[in-house]
């Protein structure tokens, strides 16, 4: 289907996001617009200090603009209050981050019931849905284990189930493979190429040009602002 | 729900897990604070139940006035045939009976004397009565009749004998209509026995299940005023050792103690032989005094479980610091502020109830252990028990509030960032 016919999942409308330091103001982010659509694969990268963690902290809800507007799936959540973008994320976004961050004290297939257990929709359904997604990144037999029992690229296989439990409308990666050596980072990109093969939206941010040059588009910043935005499909697949 | 609030729960649990050591130890607190106020209200309450039990046995509509034997100056112990005369008398006992009409007045002698029956022997007190006493002091009859009005009349040779008495002295057969010797020349006729009050009450120490009851004249008769005690060796003149003035109800209890203490002044007050004892009266004083106990113990225990609170409180607050990175995951997942409230609450208070679980059953044996140890009488109340229990599981909760609190203020980002 052509980009433009799907449905803008994240929008980012002129959005600045400034801290004030005493006498001064860090402008972090400063005037972002970006659409991303349903089933893009989006890399965000700069240099260190440009603005990525910041950004990365906006899409994900967890922080909000100073000025401007940031729509998910169409609605506004630039001013909503703590709660309500705390169900944002519960409902909307899948986290996978750099350092796992599965609960260390519960088991895998805990560890992928909690974002359903916040919207109190843990049952039996919640269970054949972890499962189906362990089967999908492989990890079928691990429902019982303690994370510190997998490897860091299992690890991380959990966490990206974890982050489907929710059918998030786009997953957010951070630096996903920063702690993986490079046979275990080819490994969960190119589960990431299944999933956005099966339509799921992702957008990573990254240091790593290996890692960027997976997605379609990269989204480069400086000084918090965008320097450009690239389109890495091949010509044939760009043309519509 | 249910089903949600026990995966908090089992995950509090789980999270304490992850450090055994400093979780047993900071229940610690809480589980010795719960033991010991558990077995200090059981004590207490045993004490207590002991005391009442006694009170209301003496009966509480009751006003017992008793004769006092005088301290003996040394001019009056020096003579030992000099008869040492006190206590209350028959004409004071027919007063009381004339200012207090509606109340039934027993007069009761008591007389230590050596019982026998074959080979059976026993030191014990001869209780001469009436009728009326039976009903007064709430007792019961075995075996037999007890005591008649014609018994006094005809100052009849005839006794009851209190349940282990008889026993004592007719262990194979049937003591009704067999004889009894009281002292060296006095037989009594046994005519009835009483049930076992299994009660302290009774004279100087003796127990009403060990005495003999023999009407009032033929105490009178066969023994006379004058009497040798047994113990001092030295003769006393006593009419009466102690009248029972039963009222009609127990509110007139008061004004009755009243007009007795008025009308036992002028004759015994210097000399200190008589004395009034009220069961209501002392009923309501063990009330308060187990009231006053059972503030000392609140404080007590206040104090005690403050001290268990500040520990677990201490060990919530290092919690959500070590488990800031957790509290940034579950965050991002959709969790509201309420939510990890919650979860920290609840842990806390898991802590502090596993604490007073292991303080409950604590708190339970060591009553029975001091019971059987030191023949102490202790009573474990439920009540009492469910309350140390939800307090601790409360204090949790308590102390718990200010660590889950600053635990759902992280800022989800810096919490994420933390190391
Ligand atoms: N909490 C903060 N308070 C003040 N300044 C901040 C804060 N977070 C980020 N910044 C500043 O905002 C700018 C962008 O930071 P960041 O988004 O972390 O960049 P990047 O992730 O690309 O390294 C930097 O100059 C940084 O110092
Ligand atoms: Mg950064």
């Amino acid at each position: 289907m052509d980009r433009a016919s799907r449905p803008v999942v994240a929008e980012f409308d002129a959005v600045h996001r400034h801290y004030r330091m005493g006498e001064n103001v860090v402008r972090a982010l400063d005037g972002v617009s970006v659409r991303i659509h349903q089933g893009d694969y989006f890399a965000i990268m700069g240099r260190s200090g440009s603005g990525k963690s910041t950004m990365l902290n906006i899409l994900g809800c967890l922080d909000r603009p100073t000025a401007g507007r940031y729509l998910v799936g169409g609605r506004d959540v630039s001013q909503l209050d703590d709660d309500a973008l705390s169900e944002v994320r519960g409902r909307e976004i899948g986290f996978i981050f750099q350092s796992f961050n599965l609960i260390p004290q519960l088991t895998v297939l805990e560890n992928l019931e909690v974002p359903l257990f916040y919207q109190g929709r843990v049952g039996a359904e919640s269970r054949r849905k972890a499962e189906h997604l362990a089967e999908r990144v492989g990890l079928g037999k691990r429902l019982e284990h303690k994370p510190l029992e997998l490897s860091g690229g299992q690890q991380q296989r959990v966490a990206i189930a974890r982050a489907l439990m929710n059918d998030p409308l786009f997953l957010l990666a951070d630096e996903a493979t920063g702690n993986l050596d490079s046979n275990t980072e080819q490994e969960i990109l190119a589960l990431f190429d299944d999933l956005r093969r099966d339509g799921v939206t992702i957008v990573v941010v990254t240091h790593n040009q290996k890692v960027a040059d997976r997605a379609e588009f990269t989204l480069w910043l400086r000084d918090g602002r965008v320097e450009r935005l690239d389109d890495n499909r091949r010509p044939a697949e760009a043309a519509p | 729900m249910i089903r949600d609030s026990w995966r908090i729960v089992k995950l509090g649990l789980k999270s304490l897990m992850l450090h055994k050591l400093r979780s047993s130890l900071t229940t610690a607190g809480i589980l010795f604070g719960v033991a010991s106020v558990i077995a200090m209200l059981a004590v207490g309450e045993g004490a207590s139940q002991q005391a009442l039990e006694q009170y209301r046995d003496m009966g509480v509509t009751n006003v017992l006035v008793r004769s006092v034997r005088p301290e003996e100056t040394q001019q009056s112990s020096s003579n030992m045939w000099s008869v040492l005369d006190y206590g209350i008398t028959y004409a004071e006992a027919d007063r009381i009976q004339n200012l207090l009409p509606q109340s039934q007045v027993v007069r009761v002698r008591e007389v230590q004397r050596g019982v026998m029956r074959g080979e059976a022997f026993r030191v014990t007190v001869v209780v001469g009565t009436q009728p009326e006493f039976l009903e007064v002091s709430n007792m019961k009859l075995a075996e037999g009749r007890w005591l008649t009005d014609l018994d006094l009349r005809n100052q009849e040779n005839v006794c009851v004998l209190g349940h282990s008495l008889a026993r004592l002295l007719f262990p194979l057969e049937n003591p009704i209509d067999q004889t009894i010797l009281a002292g060296t020349e006095d037989r009594f006729r046994v005519v009835g026995v009483l049930a076992a009050q299994g009660r302290a009450a009774g004279p100087n120490g003796t127990t009403y299940d060990e005495c003999a009851f023999v009407p009032l004249t033929s105490s009178r008769r066969r023994f006379g005023d004058t009497i040798r005690n047994l113990t001092t060796n030295r003769f006393e003149l006593t009419e009466l050792h102690e009248v029972k003035v039963k009222l009609a109800s127990s509110d007139q209890v008061e004004g009755a103690a009243t007009v007795l203490r008025e009308m036992l002044r002028p004759a015994h007050q210097t000399r200190g032989d008589t004395e009034i004892t009220v069961p209501l009266e002392l009923l309501q004083q063990e009330e308060e005094s187990k009231r006053m106990f059972n503030i000392v113990l609140a404080v007590i225990a206040s104090i005690s479980l403050l001290v268990g609170g500040i520990g677990i409180m201490n060990v919530m607050l290092a919690t959500v610091t070590e488990r800031t990175r957790e509290i940034g995951i579950r965050r991002a997942l959709g969790a509201k502020k309420k939510h990890v409230v919650q979860q920290f609450l609840v842990e806390a208070a898991v802590l502090s109830a596993l604490g007073g679980l292991v303080g409950v059953a604590l708190g339970m044996v060591v009553p029975r252990v001091i019971t059987a140890r030191f023949d102490v009488k202790t009573v474990v109340l439920p009540e009492h028990v469910l309350l140390a229990f939800c307090i601790s599981a409360a204090v949790g909760v308590v102390f718990g509030i200010y660590p889950a609190w600053r635990a759902a203020n992280m800022d989800p980002v810096e919490a994420l960032r933390h190391e």
